[in-house]
């Protein structure tokens, strides 16, 4: 009981405010400002109803406290009008949080109106893929989306077999997703065989936290990734340069040496899983890589997008990552320190 | 015991006589023996369950957790849903069905009581091949629900123990719910009306009933999932045009009605133990009942409400938002229900008492956070977050598992003929309180603070250092708690003071005979005249309705001191057969995964058993079986 | 099966309803056994349509005369199941054995009649692999197989105690728990039959 009351007081004061990047009351965009209305309406029922029962029942056990030589208590068996308020307050109550309930449900399956941005979501054992079909890119893990336009989100599970084919590996398997982007809206469901739908609008430049929310294998954990809004401007700017082609290095590089390995490789070659290509074209069983260089972070979400991680990434990803090897993922191809340095050349070069 | 065995009877093996040993309980049909089997097994599972609980906190009390792996952690996790959920609570559960079911209504032993015995071997065997897979490359890693194609998807043979498991489980839950119909239906004492039956005995009927209409479609659902995984078939293969969301559907419309197949039996304890420390009657018996009935009713149309973030449609999850909000209600007559009888009582805060109202207090708790899932929008950010860790731990925990000791202490007396120490069980109590609310409470801020379940390792920098540590905390606290339980139990058989039959001045029959009750239970099957019979042959009311002592003998006379010790009674043989039948299924397990060669074994071993046992009593009129 | 152990103390033997535990038993288990069918008959209804690239559905493969003969078969082993019922009733054994047996052959040939009809099915491509519909398929009219297998096992089992002289008239309630199952089983099939053969698309 007192710890209750602790823990509901220290909610209270704490849990609210607080600027944590996946805290649902940081509400950043329409989706959340609503759900976190409605909780907050759900929740001070909750605490009224809370407070009165458990008082109530604390009083009772305290009053009601047998003591010596007490004569026996009158034997109740019932009140038939207690049992009638009890019945129909609450029921009132619940009608008072259906009715906002069954609206809010309606407003979230909308068809969001206006300017509409459409992204295709591909959702693949852990990593998130986003394609932008109107302005012909496609990136990973990294969701660029302009600020106060809504964005319309068509969520697929796909696996693409090739590949892993050519490394004697099974391929991976399309399985439940879910998208979750707690600052900007509650999370929507993606099922293999279907197209879902959620809309996600932020109000405010800025980078908001994301995650896989449904079960989906060993690393579910490790599937995360960011949406990160940017004003008109800056989103029209980023667009281009991700429409731009690949970065070609200087011959004579690190980056060039890189580039070779990259598209030919003893015992297979990058290319077989990422493609670079800003439109997509190519293998999609990994991250398209095109504008690799542009990203903040990479292995979805997990690491900063600096030589040291990615030299380790390449050195053995399955080290940095639980079920990439075993998951059919990125194997390790027991680089040499050169080749390591070339690549990394190369991928950071890929602005 | 006059067993009458006749020379030409057609069995490799004698009827088994013995009273005492290893084969006694091998081979026992009594209901309280095997209710204690039943009782023993599922806190065995317990501690197993609770170590691994133990583990998952540990590994998640701060940032980058390392003592587990990914792949571990996972199996870890599922383990723990899967034996609290079933090895735990519901065995629990059936504990004091078996044991006390007969003894509240007057009766002698379940309607079939070497069904009861194959019910409890076949749930054994369930659990033990279930965690035989740790030993066989890997137990199920994908959840207790195993969304599909995830579990159809994942490579190694850990969730076919899962659907195979389950299934062996699920046939004993089914057999046993048969058998408490039956017996609740049939074998009611003399004038036990079933509005004189106590709440408790209502609670098991009614899961009885929940058990017999949900369990199979899970079992559906596990067959579809196994034949996919062993078969290759295409229930969840969206290639071939399977669909993986009716596997959700499946799970949940089993599922949702297991919730209250977990939490229905700890309100049955509760509506049992608050009466008798209140000295009062249950306040509104006839509306606690039927909310039990009501709850159980609407229990079946809220499935979908685990499905929110499904997509089904704003139609879809605006109906089963309101369902769910409509099984408030009843809900809410119980709690009021209960707050009335100990209103005005002579409240007597003992162990029993206090678990029972913590169950109250904190179900509460569990209720309300419920309601807020109700609230669909503000339900898809708290799925999948440890908002609902919280919400289903305030009820299974908070609600069944306070519930369940409840109703170990108020009955310890009567299961083992010996007092506990009312001390060593506060301290259980006030541990456990405490621990569980630092355990669990935090939760709800982790999961509004965006915190999924089901991740083995969280990052640095997300602000949910200080309640993960926290939570890990509480739950070494209740482990600590249950130490405190178990020493309580050891020292209480060990030198607990003799229990009289009646030591709480109990309202129902079953302390009307001795702690602990002889095998036959009732020397003369008693004659019900009214609900909680015991009290009104102890009290009658005066005009002010205030009880007042019965002289001894003066209401019923009939009913006087029985000579128990001349009584002889024939009470059903014990049999081995239950046993024998029930070892066949987890060889049907093994040879469904690993080689057909233990299928026909398996098979033969089952009919065997069946055979022996229906070949059994035909021979043996004496020995008063049925079944 | 003798008599109930509550019973034996020289109380009376009746219990609480009035009806025999046994009967009981048997109605809340087939209680369980609607939502184990209506379980498999919904996946089949959701799946029948969903048939893989160049798979063949149920359609192309069935023969309508065939299945009508063999669940009219099924049928008319309610009526031999009422026959044994009525004569263990009236105390004639000897028309007990021959409608028990009549019943289980009548279940034989149903049974057996499946069989052919799945190998038929299979050589036609449409199998428990083939597509959704075809798992469904198989995994409805299997399991309802497998129940009339258990209810000849236990035809054959009554038929068996008969012969022996263990099935004296005062028994007739096993013979009554079993017609009680296969009545089950047999209604079970109509519905399964009028879903599955009658409407198949």
């Amino acid at each position: 009981m007192t710890a209750a009351v602790l823990a509901l007081g220290a909610f209270l004061f704490v849990a609210c405010g607080q600027d944590l990047p996946q805290n649902t009351f940081r509400a950043e965009g329409p989706n959340a400002e609503l759900q976190k209305d409605l909780f907050f309406l759900a929740f001070w029922i909750a605490v009224f109803i809370f407070v009165l029962v458990e008082g109530l029942i604390v009083f009772a056990a305290i009053r009601f406290r047998a003591r010596r030589r007490e004569e026996a208590p009158k034997q109740v068996h019932g009140n038939t009008r207690l049992e009638i308020v009890w019945t129909v307050i609450p029921a009132l109550l619940l009608l008072f949080i259906g009715v906002p309930t069954i609206g809010g449900i309606f407003t979230l399956a909308a068809q969001p109106q206006g300017d509409v941005l459409n992204v295709n979501v591909i959702a693949h054992q852990w990593w998130w893929e986003f394609q932008y079909p109107d302005q012909k890119i496609v990136t990973a893990n990294e969701l660029h989306i302009p600020v106060g336009r809504p964005v319309l989100l068509s969520m697929e599970s796909k696996e693409t077999p090739g590949g892993q084919e050519q490394f004697g590996l099974t391929p991976a398997d399309a399985v439940i997703h879910s998208l979750w982007v707690p600052r900007l809206s509650g999370t929507q469901d993606i099922i293999p065989g279907r197209v879902t739908h959620l809309t996600l609008q932020a109000e405010r430049p800025g980078t908001y936290f994301g995650q896989c929310k449904e079960f989906c294998g060993i690393s579910h954990a490790n599937m995360r990734f960011r949406v990160i809004a940017q004003t008109a401007k800056d989103f029209t700017g980023w667009v281009s340069a991700q429409q731009a082609e690949a970065a070609e290095p200087p011959p004579g590089t690190d980056a060039a040496e890189g580039a070779e390995l990259f598209a030919q490789f003893p015992g297979g070659s990058c290319v077989a899983c990422h493609a670079i290509d800003p439109g997509g074209e190519g293998a999609s069983v990994g991250p398209n890589l095109t504008h690799f260089g542009s990203r903040t972070t990479f292995g979805a979400g997990l690491f900063p997008n600096d030589a040291e991680h990615l030299e380790r990434w390449l050195r053995d990803p399955g080290r940095m990552k639980a079920g990439v090897p075993e998951g059919a993922k990125m194997p390790n191809y027991n680089l040499s320190n050169d080749h390591i340095q070339a690549l990394v050349a190369y991928l950071q070069s890929l602005k | 015991m006059a067993a009458v065995t006749v020379p030409t009877r057609p069995a490799p093996f004698r009827r088994p006589t013995a009273e005492h040993g290893l084969v006694s309980w091998l081979t026992t049909v009594d209901h309280k023996r095997i209710g204690i089997l039943y009782g023993v097994t599922a806190f065995a599972f317990f501690i197993i369950g609770g170590v691994e609980a133990l583990l998952i906190r540990a590994q998640l009390t701060a940032p980058n957790g390392r003592i587990l792996d990914a792949e571990t952690y996972n199996q870890v996790f599922t383990m723990h849903g899967l034996t609290m959920i079933f090895f735990v609570v519901m065995p629990l559960s059936a504990a004091f069905f078996n044991y006390m079911v007969p003894l509240l209504i007057g009766a002698r032993d379940v309607a079939f009581p070497r069904l009861n015995a194959f019910s409890y071997w076949v749930f054994l065997a369930g659990g033990l091949f279930l965690y035989s897979s740790f030993f066989l490359g890997g137990a199920p890693n994908c959840g207790w629900f195993c969304y599909e194609p995830l579990g159809v998807a994942e490579i190694g043979n850990n969730n076919s123990f899962y659907a195979l498991g389950l299934q062996i489980a699920g046939l004993g839950s089914l057999v046993a719910s048969v058998n408490f119909i039956v017996t609740i239906v049939n074998l009611r004492a003399p004038g036990m009306s079933l509005m004189r039956m106590p709440v408790f005995v209502w609670m098991t009927l009614v899961v009885s009933f929940l058990l017999l209409f949900s369990l199979p479609i899970l079992a559906i659902g596990l067959f579809q999932l196994a034949f996919d995984r062993l078969f290759a078939t295409n229930f969840f293969n969206v290639a071939a045009g399977g669909d993986p969301v009716l596997w959700q559907h499946m799970f949940w419309l089993f599922g949702h009605p297991e919730v209250y197949v977990l939490v229905l039996p700890a309100m049955g304890i509760v509506s049992e133990v608050l009466p008798v420390f209140s000295r009062k009657p249950l306040f509104g018996y006839p509306a606690i009942v039927f909310a039990g009935v009501a709850i159980a009713f609407i229990g079946f149309g809220v499935w979908a409400h685990h499905m929110f973030a499904v997509g089904l449609g704003p139609v879809a999850n605006s109906a089963f938002a309101i369902s769910t909000m409509v099984i408030a209600v009843p809900t809410g007559i119980k709690i009021f229900n209960w707050l009335g009888t100990m209103w005005g009582g002579s409240i007597r805060l003992q162990t029993p008492m206090l678990f029972s109202i913590g169950f109250v207090t904190m179900f509460v708790i569990g209720g309300l956070s419920g309601v807020t899932h109700a609230v669909v929008p503000s339900d898809y950010q708290q799925t999948d977050t440890y908002y609902i860790v919280a919400h289903f731990h305030y009820v299974l925990f908070g609600g069944a598992i306070f519930g369940l000791f409840s109703g170990i202490y108020y009955w310890w007396p009567k299961f083992t003929g010996h007092l506990y120490s009312e001390r060593l069980g506060q301290v259980h109590f006030w541990l456990m309180l405490i621990g569980f609310n630092l355990t669990f409470g935090p939760m709800h801020i982790l999961g509004l603070q965006g915190m999924p379940r089901r991740i083995y390792q969280w990052p640095p920098g997300m602000g949910w250092e200080l309640w993960n540590a926290v939570s890990t905390v509480g739950a070494f606290l209740i482990a600590a708690s249950i130490l405190v339980f178990m020493a309580n139990a050891v020292r209480s058989m060990a030198r607990g003071e003799r229990a009289e039959e009646d030591p709480w001045d109990g309202r129902t029959l079953e302390w009307s005979i001795p702690s602990p009750p002889p095998h036959y239970n009732f020397a003369e099957i008693p004659t019900v005249r009214s609900r909680d019979d015991l009290w009104h042959r102890k009290y009658a009311e005066d005009e002010s309705g205030r009880p007042v002592t019965v002289v001894a003998g003066a209401a019923h006379p009939e009913e006087g001191d029985g000579e128990h010790d001349e009584v002889h009674i024939d009470m059903p043989n014990p049999s081995y057969w239950p046993i024998v039948a029930a070892a066949g299924l987890p060889l049907i397990g093994y040879g469904l995964i690993y080689h057909w060669v233990f299928i026909p074994v398996g098979v033969l071993l089952l009919l065997a058993g069946l055979y022996g046992w229906k070949i059994e009593p035909v021979e043996e009129h004496v020995e008063g079986a049925s079944d | 099966m003798a008599a109930e152990p509550h019973v034996v103390m020289g109380h009376e033997a009746a219990t609480a309803t009035g009806l025999d535990n046994r009967k009981v038993g048997m109605w809340a288990f087939l209680g369980s056994e609607c939502l184990f069918f209506g379980a498999m008959i919904s996946t089949y209804l959701l799946y029948r349509n969903r048939i893989g690239e160049g798979q063949p559905r149920l359609g192309d493969v069935y023969d309508i005369p065939y299945t009508s003969v063999s669940a009219f078969v099924l049928l008319m082993s309610s009526v031999t199941m009422v026959l044994a019922l009525a004569a263990i009733q009236r105390g004639e054994h000897r028309k007990l054995r021959v409608w028990l047996m009549a019943t289980a052959l009548l279940g034989l040939v149903f049974v057996g009649g499946q069989a052919f009809e799945f190998t038929e099915f299979v050589r036609h491509g449409f199998t428990f692999r083939s597509s959704a519909a075809g798992s469904a398929f198989f995994m409805l009219t299997g399991f309802h197989g497998a129940h009339v297998t258990v209810g000849i096992l236990m035809l054959l089992g009554l038929f068996y105690l008969s012969v022996l002289g263990r099935l004296p008239t005062g028994d007739s309630l096993r013979v009554e728990l079993v017609g009680l199952y296969w009545h089950f089983v047999d209604i079970v099939w109509i519905v399964i039959f009028t879903i599955v053969y009658l409407f198949p698309q």
